[in-house]
């Protein structure tokens, strides 16, 4: 069988300002409201920004940002406030329930102000 | 053939035998012992008494033992004992006797020495018919002793000559540390005490001392040393030392190389060892020595680590240095003290008391380069990395690196697998901590701490936040943790910071530790909204403050319910909406009600007297005293409480965390109940007290509580896991066993003065609003995914979708 290379369209992240960097707390998240989408973000202790979905899959309310932030194992995680499982803030997967992922996205800081991409 | 013919029959005797037969000896071995019994492990010699224990050795094959003969006399020209019976060598293992300070009245019958069983046998026939003892001298042995007579009912004294305890293995302050925990378990120790003489006829009724006058007892038990049995020695024209003691060389010679002598009795290198494990190691070298062997016994380690009365003490190496670091914990009893030389850079030796987890490491360092600051050895002594030549277990000799071999060649997953494969462990079992602390080195997880950032209990963490004056989780975790947190251990320091500093809980950093509840000052509900409850103190509250909270609850639409602790709840807010909620409550005079917290929630009441029929006492105002006194006091878990104003209890306050019931005479209190899960009555503390007494003793409930309870633990479960339960609580706090009250009292006051409403503040500072949005690119606009229905004329959530998984 041969591979028939699909020319794919190359997207170009639209990038959107959500807040100066300084009005995040460390190891505190803040909910963005992105065209319709509500994204949690995250600055670590260390200094990373990390952006995933606000929703929290297993109660449905879309309250992640509101979580507290901290590690497993070295991993950057959030925890749900509602029944406290624990999410990787690298790549949105459940670490207490490994089949369960939530969305990711590109985060950056430019020019001071925090800037996220759902596109 | 050689002939061995050993005197004596108790633990040394015992392990020569042994060890010449299993090294297959083919000369003959015969024991002669005076008891009238086999050879017993004279170490657990208390246990016979209090569990009843068979303390019989197994006899040792192939060994002739002759039991209730006394050997008299030795005639070393003849090599004979008893005139008659030969020998070719000969081993003098006739241990020591209890010294008995030559007092009138030592004879009398109920006057006993605690050395062999029939010594016990006596002791509980005495007991049988007695109220009381005294224990003269307040060694290891004494302290046995002690716990022996307690153990048999009797109200036991303790009479020392020092100024403390255990002189031989702690300094005055572990002393007096000691003291504390054995008066705390009802006994009385007299210290700086000698014996006039023994009181009675015939039986004993007393003791008299300088001092304390007379002691009523009907039993004395000596413990005041011992005194090695070198009088066969001595007649045979041995050498002795001055004050007793057959002298011996390094290979347990003594004067005439055809005796040797072992164990309590030998005299070596100017000391007598009174300890277990020398003397075995003594049996080990006469053994060698008389199958041929150089073996040499060049002194012991003295270090020893023993439970007594429910006590961990432990002592290693040097009781003396040139710099010395002392940590004291009067709470939970511990007293630690390092020895260092005068660079601080050379671990000499040290103290604990109470908490002895130190010993297994530190005692490995003794005359080595310190491997971490002092504080940090007496804290968390296994964060300490060993050197894999270190032994782990000086009683079975075995390192670092057999164990780490062990696991490794077996795939060991627990102590209990390490103790099978290497032995350690199983003699004193002092190194259990290091053989975990291994076995998680090693990549096994057996992790009891608070979570895998860490291996502290709350209580631990507590303790060291408060001694080392940490204020800021990252101190905390950077110098006695890993990572960076969970939603575990960080709301558990955030707690700690806030009962001991009382600062605002969104202050600073601390705002990131918060659970969502906390961050929000408001409790989250299924469908990300927030729930308000205003505080109404005792559930008194005047008709325009109900009518504040209706008029805000209709303005905002708020679904409203009365709630069990006699409060009102408004359910539905949009995190938005707090802060002008919160403005319209607070310009009307409420304040915060801490339902979100862990922290003091209500203090229920009936209408007591005031207005009742069989009210005695006015319970209305001693709930709004109790509330405001409290408000705001964070805690290991929820607080609640209820006042009720006679004995028909409308409050319910014997479910309470603490609650009070008046009586015609003042108040009783009582502690430890709750509903929930696990319901449970509170247990009566103290009865028809008045007020002050009353506030003052809870005061000392629940700092002491806050202090030593384990995260998320009521205080129920808190109480029947403390050591001694409501007889001990009661002795601390009221009767201040452990000398902290004072403490306790100035800690409560001081979270009374400092306290300040945390919504007041809140809306009064910009910074802190700021958060109260639910888009922060968006501050006006709420979260589209909240909606609500309608049910019996109030809002419902609508139900949230979730994900397909």
């Amino acid at each position: 069988m041969t591979m028939t290379p699909l020319r794919t369209p190359v997207l170009e992240p639209v990038w959107e300002a959500v807040c100066p960097l300084t009005d995040l707390l460390p190891e505190r998240g803040a909910c963005a409201l992105i065209g319709g989408e509500q994204v949690a973000v995250f600055r670590t202790h260390d200094g990373s920004l990390y952006a995933i979905g606000n929703q929290d899959p297993f109660s449905g309310a879309y309250i992640l940002s509101r979580g507290i932030v901290g590690t497993r194992n070295g991993e950057p995680t959030v925890a749900s406030p509602m029944h406290k499982q624990v999410f990787s803030l690298t790549s949105g997967a459940c670490l207490d329930d490994p089949g369960t992922v939530i969305p990711t996205f590109p985060i950056r800081v430019t020019m001071g102000m925090v800037e996220v991409s759902v596109k | 053939m050689t002939r061995v013919l050993i005197v004596g029959n108790g633990p040394s005797a015992h392990r020569l035998a042994e060890t010449l037969t299993s090294r297959g000896f083919t000369g003959s071995v015969t024991i002669l012992g005076e008891e009238p019994r086999g050879a017993y492990d004279r170490v657990a010699l208390t246990t016979h008494l209090t569990e009843g224990r068979d303390l019989a050795y197994p006899d040792v094959p192939g060994v002739t033992t002759v039991i209730g003969t006394r050997v008299v006399s030795i005639e070393p020209a003849a090599k004979t004992v008893n005139g008659s019976i030969p020998y070719d060598v000969l081993v003098l293992a006739t241990g020591s006797a209890p010294f008995v300070p030559p007092v009138p009245g030592r004879d009398l019958d109920g006057c006993h020495v605690y050395r062999t069983i029939d010594d016990l046998d006596a002791i509980r026939a005495s007991a049988a018919t007695a109220t009381a003892g005294v224990v003269v001298g307040g060694g290891l042995l004494g302290l046995e002793a002690a716990d022996a007579l307690r153990g048999l009912g009797l109200e036991t004294h303790i009479v020392e000559m020092s100024p403390w305890l255990m002189p031989r293995q702690v300094d005055e302050g572990g002393g007096a540390v000691l003291k504390k925990h054995v008066e705390s378990l009802g006994l009385t120790v007299h210290v700086k005490s000698g014996v006039t003489r023994i009181e009675g006829e015939g039986r004993v009724t007393g003791l008299l001392t300088p001092d304390a006058g007379v002691i009523d007892a009907q039993v004395v038990v000596f413990s005041a040393g011992i005194r090695p049995r070198d009088e066969l020695a001595r007649g045979a024209g041995l050498q002795v030392g001055e004050r007793g003691g057959i002298v011996v060389d390094d290979g347990m010679r003594t004067s005439d190389p055809s005796i040797l002598a072992i164990g309590e009795c030998a005299l070596h290198d100017g000391q007598i060892y009174g300890l277990v494990a020398p003397c075995m190691t003594m049996a080990e070298v006469a053994a060698d020595r008389i199958m041929g062997g150089t073996a040499a016994f060049t002194g012991a380690d003295l270090s020893t680590k023993l439970k007594l009365l429910g006590v961990e003490v432990a002592q290693f190496g040097a009781m003396a240095g040139a710099l010395d670091v002392t940590y004291l914990d009067p709470v939970a009893g511990v007293y630690k003290k390092l020895f260092v030389s005068d660079d601080a850079s050379t671990l000499l030796g040290g103290i604990c008391v109470g908490d002895a987890s130190p010993y297994a490491t530190l005692r490995s360092f003794v005359g080595a380069e310190l491997p971490a600051a002092p504080s940090d050895l007496l804290f968390s002594p296994t964060a300490v990395e060993l050197p894999g030549d270190a032994p782990v277990c000086s009683c079975n000799n075995v390192t670092k690196n057999d164990v780490t071999a062990a696991i490794k060649e077996n795939d060991l997953t627990d102590v209990a697998g390490v103790k099978a494969c290497t032995r350690a462990g199983t003699t004193c079992g002092s190194c259990l901590p290091l053989l975990k602390k291994i076995l998680t080195e090693s990549g096994v997880d057996t992790g009891t701490g608070l979570c895998e950032h860490f291996a502290h209990s709350r209580a631990e963490l507590f303790t060291i936040v408060q001694v080392r004056g940490i204020t800021t989780f990252t101190q905390l975790i950077d110098e006695h943790g890993t990572g960076r947190g969970c939603d575990i251990c960080k709301p558990v320091v955030a707690s700690i910071l806030a009962s001991l500093h009382n600062g605002h809980v969104l202050e600073g950093e601390q705002a990131a530790l918060q659970d969502t509840n906390d961050h929000f000052l408001a409790n989250l509900q299924k469908n990300g909204t927030y729930s308000i409850v205003p505080r109404i103190p005792g559930g008194e509250i005047t008709p325009e403050k109900l009518i504040v909270i209706g008029e805000v609850a209709r303005d905002f639409g708020l679904y409203t319910k009365i709630t069990g602790g006699q409060r009102i709840d408004l359910f539905g807010a949009r995190v938005e909406e707090l802060p002008r909620i919160w403005r319209r409550l607070v310009d009307a005079g409420f304040e915060s009600g801490h339902a979100y917290g862990k922290a003091l929630r209500t203090v229920k009441s009936c209408v007591g007297s005031t207005w009742c029929r069989y009210g005695v006492q006015d319970s209305v105002t001693l709930a709004i005293d109790l509330e405001l006194r409290y408000r705001g006091l964070r805690s290991p878990h929820k607080l609640k409480s209820a006042v009720s104003g006679c004995a028909r209890e409308c409050a319910e306050a014997r479910s309470k965390d603490f609650g009070i019931i008046a009586t015609e005479k003042g108040w009783n209190l009582y502690v430890g109940g709750n509903g929930g899960f696990t319901p449970r009555h509170a247990d009566l503390l103290v009865q028809d007290v008045d007020t002050a007494t009353l506030i003052r003793t809870i005061d000392r409930f629940l700092m002491f509580y806050i202090r030593t309870a384990d995260r998320l633990q009521r205080t129920a479960a808190w109480l029947e896991n403390l050591d001694g339960g409501l007889d001990r609580l009661r002795q601390i706090i009221v009767d201040d066993a452990l000398g902290i009250c004072a403490d306790l009292d100035a800690q409560m006051a001081a979270h009374v003065a400092t306290y300040a409403d945390e919504w007041r503040a809140t809306l009064d500072d910009p910074v802190k609003l700021r958060r109260f949005v639910s888009f922060v690119n968006a501050p006006g606009t709420p979260d589209p995914s909240i909606a609500f229905t309608t049910e019996r004329d109030q809002i419902k959530p609508e139900i949230l979708q979730v994900m397909s998984r």
